[in-house]
């Protein structure tokens, strides 16, 4: 029991593993697309050629393209991923910070919006075709349709504009206490919680629904059992694996949703990182932070998948 | 016409909602020189003029009209989505066709190339291909449409797996029919209903990632209109308590809700979900 898990973890490391090794090279290429003039964008049209050969030279750009890609895989898996062009500093030690402020930015998310989506979710199947179940249906379609920005302008032109109650950019630092830190970044989190929690009670919705139809619930019912102890008691624990499976990959949703929020409230995350990289062609942080991107995706893909074999124990022999 | 009102009595509220959306902003997108009282480009009054004054939603951060911009707009952002999203369902149909077709190492070495490449979240990597290579028009339909191509690989693959091992598909390759014909003559008629249902629910993907994209500022190039590179451009306003970004903003949450509406009920009906337990 305990070695057929195990060695379903490490099949799925394994193969993660290969995923994120294709990775680096799809991103590699799409960063040497970039490298072409690199040089001569950072230095202006006007500069003289033998500067920009000097450049070439220090970027390594006149190596063939697999030594450079064997030299940055080589580092880059001792956790040195070079200097950022823009501003000299060490992309590991750039990414270190902002990668924390991000994973706050996830979690407390989570931390809200993973309760709130399940139980509206509940009270949705519960009660479905009801009143509350239209309204929390429409709600939640109206959230996942919009653009993160819609929700994130209008949020912030009602608590930060309107009535003046929290800072409209989102300025975090180390040095912040708990409510600080909470109350700076309170707009990202609810933006980032309203998408999420829809998301997930879409999904819990549906995989209760889904198994209302299955005999063992119709007996339950014709047995006299109410509705409520038999969402809990009988469908809930069926439903865990798809649920577990939709937390994670919102989770995963996350990592990327950040992108636009930050951007918008000046979040000093990882992804106001890389869309900054990308607009100044600061090819060392771009390969860095889509490695780190790409990586947190496939781990929790992976995550998914385990969690979602832990909850269900069908699932653990397919084979 | 018949069909046409057969359609409509099949449609509840909320469909007929999102039907009436988006022919509204089909009809906008379409008749865009017509329709709106400026150009998209002209500078026609002061910076962010207020909403419903002397310009119906106001102007923009130089002073052009936001109504003409946002129908301009329109037309602009909804057709360079749709022809990113027929291009990613073209070409995702082909391949995943010819992985569930050819089947073997062929289907393998495609299935685990789509595998990495789908472990890129499409906006990182729309953001360095983007960055990459320009965002020209052509470009950018080429790239969104590339990135977009693998999950419609993956369903159109599924899709045709379930249709290959068909009698008639045995029966066509037993007659000597080559690859070609068994896509376009056998697998692609059967597979044309799943397909679509799937093309509505990839065009709202695809949709927000060019809104956001432009957003970012690697969308279409100034002064084409372009619903998120106005919010982008009109963001400053807000923290002087103007409105001006929420529009275009909600424009394109509008339309996305209308589809979703609309695809709601069709994806409901095709996939034969009991719901009324």
């Amino acid at each position: 029991m305990k070695n057929i898990l195990i060695d379903i973890v490490l099949q799925r490391l394994v193969i993660g593993i290969f995923i994120l090794f294709g990775v680096s090279i799809l991103i590699t290429l799409g960063v040497e697309a970039l490298a072409g003039d690199v040089c001569s964008a950072i230095l202006g049209q006007a500069a003289e050629p033998a500067t920009v050969a000097a450049c070439q030279a220090k970027l390594g750009l006149n190596d063939p393209m697999h030594v450079r890609y064997g030299n940055w895989l080589v580092n880059a898996i001792q956790g040195d991923f070079g200097t950022s062009l823009a501003n000299n500093r060490e992309v590991s030690e750039q990414i270190g910070k902002r990668l924390g402020n991000t994973l706050y930015l996830a979690l407390t998310t989570a931390m809200f919006a993973v309760p709130i989506g399940i139980l509206l979710g509940v009270i949705a199947a519960l009660y479905r075709n009801s009143a509350i179940d239209h309204i929390i249906s429409t709600t939640t379609l109206t959230t996942i349709s919009s653009p993160e920005f819609f929700l994130a302008y209008i949020l912030m032109a009602i608590f930060a504009v309107k009535l003046g109650w929290l800072p409209a950019i989102s300025n975090v630092s180390p040095s912040m206490g708990f409510l600080e830190r909470l109350q700076a970044s309170a707009l990202p989190v609810a933006t980032l919680a309203l998408i999420t929690v829809a998301h997930m009670m879409r999904m819990t919705r549906a995989s209760i629904v889904s198994l209302l139809a299955s005999p063992y619930i119709e007996m339950a019912k014709l047995k006299g059992l109410t509705p409520g102890r038999i969402i809990i008691k009988h469908a809930l624990p069926n439903a865990w694996s798809p649920i577990i499976q939709v937390v994670v990959l919102n989770l995963a949703y996350m990592v990327v949703g950040v992108v636009v929020i930050e951007v918008v409230f000046v979040y000093p995350g990882l992804g106001a990182l890389i869309v900054d990289a990308v607009l100044n062609r600061d090819l060392p942080v771009i390969q860095a932070t889509a490695m780190v991107f790409a990586a947190a995706y496939v781990l929790l893909f992976i995550l998914a998948d385990m969690l979602s074999m832990l909850a269900n124990p069908r699932l653990r022999h397919r084979r | 016409m018949t069909y046409l009102s057969a359609i409509w009595d099949d449609l509840n509220l909320s469909a007929r909602i999102g039907l009436g959306i988006v022919l509204f902003f089909t009809t906008c997108g379409i008749f865009a020189p017509w329709l709106a009282p400026y150009s998209e480009s002209q500078i026609v009054g002061d910076v962010w003029e207020p909403l419903f004054g002397e310009f119906f939603f106001g102007t923009d951060q130089i002073g052009r009209d936001l109504l003409s911009r946002l129908i301009f707009g329109a037309r602009n952002t909804m057709a360079l989505a749709i022809v990113s999203t027929a291009v990613s369902f073209t070409a995702g149909a082909v391949l995943g066709f010819i992985a569930a077709t050819m089947s073997g190492r062929v289907d393998q070495v495609l299935s685990r190339i789509v595998d990495v490449c789908i472990s890129i979240p499409t906006l990182i990597a729309s953001l360095i291909v983007l960055s990459a290579v320009g965002t020209a028009t052509q470009t950018l339909i080429l790239v969104i449409g590339i990135i977009y191509a693998l999950p419609v690989f993956r369903i159109a693959r599924a899709v045709a797996m379930d249709i290959e091992v068909m009698d008639y598909v045995e029966a066509a390759r037993l007659r000597g029919e080559g690859l070609w014909w068994l896509m376009r003559k056998e697998i692609l008629p059967n597979a044309l209903t799943p397909l679509a249902a799937e093309f509505g629910v990839r065009f709202c993907f695809v949709f927000l990632l060019i809104a956001s994209l432009s957003f970012l500022g690697l969308g279409l190039q100034p002064p084409l209109a372009d619903w998120g590179a106005m919010v982008r451009g009109n963001a400053d306003g807000i923290a002087w308590g103007f409105l001006h970004p929420i529009m275009p903003a909600a424009c394109i949450a509008l339309l996305t809700i209308g589809i979703n509406l609309l695809i709601d009920r069709w994806v409901h009906k095709a996939s034969g979900l009991r719901d009324d337990q």
